[in-house]
């Protein structure tokens, strides 16, 4: 709907406006909501309510939100294509971002509760643990859509931007063959993030496939340098 | 049997922590009303050294030179904290779902290559002849957390006796409450049930192996495996079978639900080995709840002084 701004009337651009206006009231809400996860850990941990095993409870909830934030970033194109929402590109670098935050909180548990900074002892356990493996894979693969993630970076990297960023696909799979690798014999829940990263990736597949694929990469490298103007 | 003795004894093995109460109140309480049903005039009076119940005397609850020194995890860590698929996937389910389960009144079938007549033995029965201890025991899951946990029971090997296995029991079979009515776990199938372990029979004599009826000195809630559990210090914690309603002396190598659900991941013996890892993950380190930062897994779980020996010359890597 808003592709090319610049081929509307002048109709068209007081209803961009009224869009931009609803875009920089909405997103402070939604900045606080993907926060809530840590507000609630955060309190939580300060009134004792994590649990027995606290660490471990920080390790899950830090875990599942990269996780689920992440599916929601993958979420944003499919919802734009088939929904209409084309508002949801203004968010995608904050979910992307937000998933990138609990990565770092997950990865930071591990690294000061699990091993307490002993770097031999966590290279052993990246190389021996097939679960380890993958989950630290999917976490390296963020650092540098999350670097490059800011409006210079994407000016610099014009279309090497698009290309480099459609490593999230492979961090998001990482992510999911961590969670079902860990499980001991309760793959439900982690299947069901399969099934959503499944649904994603193959809603992707079936837009290039009918030939849409050049509209979906066309926006996709202007988009983000246009949600980052605003 | 030579017993060796742990080569020092601590002052808390010595001095009785804290636990005193009526012992009659114990069983009566672990046993619920099932009383004086069939099967208790079938065992007769049990050997020497063993009381006769009920008793009249507000006994103390014995202590144990095998009990450990360390921190004790708190009743309320050790209650809401449970591995228990019968009710549920989450550590949490155990307690939430607890509730749903009956567990008055309750027997147990003992049965196979004995002396004694099969039958079902009421809860009295099978506690009755026993003399209960305190046995403070380190408890480490093949999930590589910990607790340490002060178990009320008895060493199982004088239950056994009182059966009289014959030469063909070479192992020990107990089975879990099959019960889907109450264990939502057993109506969504998450493991094959009911859920089934086994002891080789050294391993069911050793003086370490205990039936539990309780815990800080109270009798074992739901959660936990009531009216009573298998604990056996040594072995990762799947193999202490709750809610045990079936005994069973068996010539041949029992399938252990694990074992059966995941067999190159689970194996029978379950020795507590931080040298044999998990195939997904090590176990060398645990958790022990209640601390931040995890510390080194012990051979047999600090156990080898009264253990190791039976797997002499055994691959512990391959018998995992």
């Amino acid at each position: 709907m808003i592709r090319s701004p610049a081929r509307r009337g002048p109709a068209a651009g007081s209803q961009r406006m009224a869009t931009v206006f609803r875009i920089t009231r909405v997103k402070p809400i939604v900045f606080v909501t993907c926060l809530i996860p840590a507000l609630l850990l955060g309190w939580d941990a300060f009134t004792g309510g994590l649990g027995v095993n606290p660490i471990e409870d920080i390790t899950h909830r830090t875990g599942d939100w990269a996780l689920r934030l992440l599916l929601v970033t993958l979420a944003v194109t499919p919802l734009r294509r088939m929904a209409g929402w084309h508002g949801l590109v203004r968010f995608r670098r904050m979910f992307g971002l937000f998933a990138f935050f609990y990565a770092v909180l997950h990865f930071s548990t591990y690294l000061v509760f699990d091993h307490f900074f002993d770097l031999l002892l966590i290279i052993d356990d990246v190389a021996e643990r097939k679960y380890v493996t993958a989950g630290f894979i999917g976490f390296v693969l963020m650092i540098p859509l999350a670097v490059t993630s800011t409006q210079g970076w994407i000016r610099r990297l014009g279309k090497r931007w698009t290309a480099l960023h459609r490593l999230v696909y492979a961090s998001a799979v990482a992510g999911v063959v961590h969670f079902l690798w860990l499980v001991k014999i309760d793959i439900g829940e982690p299947m069901i993030y399969a099934a959503i990263l499944t649904l994603l990736l193959g809603l992707r597949m079936a837009f290039r496939h009918r030939g849409q694929g050049r509209a979906v990469r066309g926006t996709g490298a202007v988009d983000p340098a246009r949600s980052a103007a605003r | 049997m030579l017993i060796k003795q742990a080569p020092d004894i601590r002052s808390s093995e010595i001095t009785p922590e804290r636990l005193y109460y009526n012992r009659r109140q114990f069983i009566q309480a672990a046993s619920g009303a099932a009383l004086g049903a069939a099967g208790a005039a079938v065992l007769g009076q049990p050997d020497g050294g063993l009381h006769a119940a009920p008793q009249e005397d507000v006994g103390e609850l014995r202590p144990s030179q095998f009990s450990t020194d360390e921190r004790q995890n708190s009743y309320e860590e050790i209650t809401s904290y449970n591995n228990f698929y019968e009710f549920g996937l989450d550590k949490e389910d155990p307690k939430r779902y607890a509730d749903d389960l009956t567990v008055e009144p309750w027997s147990v079938r003992v049965e196979g290559h004995m002396n004694r007549p099969a039958a079902d033995y009421t809860l009295e029965d099978i506690l009755s002849p026993h003399t209960l201890e305190e046995r403070i025991y380190r408890l480490r899951c093949v999930e590589a957390w910990s607790m340490v946990v002060p178990w009320v029971g008895f060493p199982l090997r004088d239950l056994i006796r009182r059966f009289e296995p014959t030469s063909r029991a070479n192992f020990v079979r107990f089975e879990t409450l099959y019960r889907p009515s109450e264990f939502r776990g057993q109506r969504a199938r998450n493991l094959q049930y009911p859920y089934v372990e086994g002891l080789r029979m050294d391993e069911a004599m050793n003086p370490l192996t205990i039936l539990a009826v309780g815990i800080y000195g109270k009798t074992l809630l739901n959660q936990n495996g009531a009216p009573i559990r298998l604990v056996i210090p040594w072995k990762y914690g799947f193999k202490s079978i709750k809610s045990i309603v079936k005994i069973e002396f068996v010539e041949d190598q029992p399938r252990n639900t694990w074992n059966v659900a995941i067999p190159h991941e689970y194996g029978f013996y379950a020795n507590v080995n931080p040298e044999v890892d998990h195939p997904r993950w090590s176990q060398g380190m645990e958790r022990r709840i209640g601390n931040f930062f995890r510390q080194r897994t012990q051979m047999f779980n600090g156990y080898g002084y009264q253990v190791a020996r039976m797997y002499n010359g055994m691959d512990l890597a391959r018998n995992y």
